[in-house]
């Protein structure tokens, strides 16, 4: 099927000519194929990687740059650690972008950009040129967020929220636990990554401890009025957990902690818990790369929501996490979502191909117990001043247990779905 | 310090599948002779037993495919899960067009077009199901609908290159192999019947909400593309 020099489809994408800023410009000839280098592989930069490499059928080059050969995917990292699935399943490698889709994949940490050159500098001391960037580099933590922690006191205080060794680590401590201790999260403040996912793991700690551990104590401290899909949390807290998960807002100083990772203590409001894990998950901001090029307002990148182009350089398109887009929650589901919308933008610049308006949707699963999973979803359109909400959706409370068990089956298919719409 | 402790009260919401119910219930006695169009497959009453259908004693206020032992298509079964019971609503929405509500429906009927037919033959049916529901006790319903899709949505021709574009937004769950655990395989779908499941999704015929999100915002021109895209695929 030929994708080439067709135009805009009059009929059925009469709104395509609001997804295009600019006329599509045709690569001048001569220079060799156009080159576009994605940073990150995750959720977006894989699956916007794979789909310029797949629908422009050779006419781009595309590379890769990802300093991880095995990526672990954050989703489902909270159900690894609850022992529903393997570490492996959850690990996927770059081989198929490579070998079928004909990716040139770098593991590699980009540590430059010159958006004057166009050029990406790599810590291993090459030098990527590109027509056009993609940043999906997801998410770094905020200094200073959490008083007490920075990022080398990660091994006696996990984060685990960039999913692998991390997470790992996380579950020897919640399985080492002593009878009766305490697990302790600090939760982050809006926005971050995968809004139910604090929540979630709440659910799978206390899974955990539930078995082996069941006069343990679990203490969030949140500095949030309210969470994602809170209702349904708390209700599957109180039939599952009952008892077990306190919960402190705001209102009782969850936005005023501090932590000792020597001392292992969590201190709320002046007042000191010995703890025995401490999960703590820093306020988020866009991967450095994108501060590095220039193009954060704040802690994230802003984006025009037709293209996901930088509202800097719109040499430069940002997904996912990275992102300042309007209303989508940051999430796997979303940077594929955005992914697909860019690498059509991107074709349509720099091989005339065909560009249609832009359409997002975003689902989030989470699991509460064990065939016990819920689900909140949206979909969303481009303006021209953000990813705009349309419809959506949410699992209810009361609810009962066969199509609970669905909703997690259902989620367990999405993430074969996902993963091989990101790795082939 | 003061903390609090997370207990709620789950007010438990009553899950009705449908939105509206009967308008006018029908005859039993007259159902019965309809029901003569249904016995070659279908068993009712005393003794019923499942044949090339499912027995049909206690079918209003049954979950979809769960008569046990009995091998129901996987989408009837995917609807069970999802919490479909069966109501006079549904049944007639079921009865009217078997294949638009459920497309790989083992039920090899055409559908029965008259909404009295329909209300007698239901009629008669419950009289075998305890505690019948939602009728005729319930508010009007919209049995006069016609679910058929109109002929000049299922002519649209459908272009392929725009439903590649579209399906990105379908292969973040439906998988290109066609592998169907969790979330079913849509590849090489016949395009009609793909045309008829996702108006029916739209028009909220069909329950589930992520598909009712998705196939609402789908224009006819947008789902006919994607018909043909995913006819296609191998």
């Amino acid at each position: 099927m030929k994708l080439n020099r067709r135009g805009f489809l009059g009929a059925t994408a009469g709104a395509a000519a609001a997804a295009s800023l600019s006329a599509p410009m045709v690569h001048a000839a001569g220079m060799g194929k156009p080159k576009v280098v994605v940073i990150g592989g995750g959720a977006g930069g894989a699956t916007c990687a794979r789909y310029i490499a797949k629908d422009s059928k050779g006419a781009i080059d595309v590379t890769l740059v990802e300093p991880t050969r095995t990526y672990y995917t954050c989703f489902f990292s909270n159900l690894y650690m609850a022992g529903f699935r393997e570490l492996g399943s959850i690990g996927h490698s770059y081989g198929k972008l490579a070998s079928e889709y004909g990716i040139n994949v770098v593991h590699d940490w980009a540590v430059n950009i010159d958006r004057e050159a166009k050029t990406v500098s790599l810590a291993g001391g090459a030098t990527l040129s590109y027509d056009r960037l993609v940043l999906s580099p997801g998410i770094d933590f905020v200094d200073g967020a959490v008083e007490g922690w920075d990022i080398t006191k990660q091994n006696k205080m996990p984060h685990a929220y960039k999913a692998g060794s991390q997470t790992e680590l996380l579950k020897a401590q919640i399985e080492a636990m002593p009878q009766g201790g305490t697990y302790a999260m600090v939760a982050p403040p809006n926005p971050f990554r995968c809004p139910p996912g604090p929540y979630e793991r709440i659910s799978m700690v206390a899974h955990i401890l539930k078995d082996r551990n069941p006069t343990a104590k679990i203490i969030i401290a949140d500095p949030k009025e309210k969470f994602s899909k809170q209702g349904l949390f708390q209700d599957g807290w109180s039939r599952h957990y009952d008892g077990m998960i306190e919960w402190v807002g705001p209102d009782f100083g969850g936005n005023n902690v501090s932590v000792d990772a020597d001392a292992m203590t969590l201190t709320i409001d002046g007042e000191v818990t010995n703890v025995d894990v401490c999960n703590v998950i820093p306020a988020m901001k866009a991967g450095k790369i994108c501060d590095m090029a220039g193009i954060t307002e704040g802690n994230w990148a802003p984006v025009n929501a037709h293209t996901m182009q930088s509202r800097v350089d719109d040499n430069i398109h940002v997904l996912g996490d990275a992102s300042n887009q309007g209303d989508m929650p940051k999430s796997g589901f979303a940077a594929n979502s955005q992914a697909k919308v860019a690498a059509m933008a991107v074709r349509g610049a720099l091989t005339d191909s065909k560009v249609f308006p832009a359409k997002f949707t975003n689902t989030c699963w989470s699991l509460i117990d064990t065939d016990d999973g819920v689900k909140v979803g949206a979909s969303y359109e481009a303006t021209d001043e953000k990813i705009a909400k349309v419809d959506g959706f949410i699992s209810k409370v009361g609810e009962d247990a066969a199509l609970r068990q669905k909703t997690y089956e259902e989620s367990v298919g999405w993430y074969a779905g996902i993963t091989s719409d990101m790795f082939g | 310090m003061v903390k609090i402790r997370v207990l709620i009260a789950a007010g438990l919401l009553a899950t009705t599948a449908s939105t509206a119910a009967a308008n006018e219930f029908g005859d039993p006695e007259a159902g019965a002779k309809v029901f003569d169009d249904c016995k070659s497959c279908h068993s009712v009453g005393q003794g019923a037993k499942d044949r090339v259908g499912p027995q049909l004693n206690g079918i209003f206020g049954r979950r979809a495919g769960s008569v046990d032992g009995f091998r129901y298509s996987s989408g009837l079964e995917r609807m069970g899960k999802d919490g479909l019971i069966w109501d006079f609503t549904l049944l007639d929405r079921y009865v009217q067009n078997p294949k638009a509500f459920a497309s790989d429906t083992r039920m090899n009927y055409r559908g029965l077009k008259d909404e009295g037919d329909r209300a007698n033959l239901l009629a008669f049916l419950r009289q075998y199901s305890d505690d019948p529901g939602n009728i005729p006790e319930a508010a009007p319903t919209i049995t006069g609908t016609d679910h058929a899709i109109d002929p000049g949505i299922l002519a649209i021709q459908g272009d392929p290159e725009y439903g590649e574009y579209l399906s990105s937004e379908c292969t973040s769950c439906h998988q290109l192999s066609g592998a169907n655990d969790g979330i079913p395989g849509i590849i090489g779908w016949p395009a009609e019947d793909f045309v008829i499941a996702m108006h029916a999704y739209k028009d909220e015929f069909r329950p589930h909400p992520v598909m009712q999100m998705m196939a609402g915002r789908l224009s006819n021109d947008e789902i006919a593309a994607l018909a043909a895209y995913f006819e296609a695929v191998e």
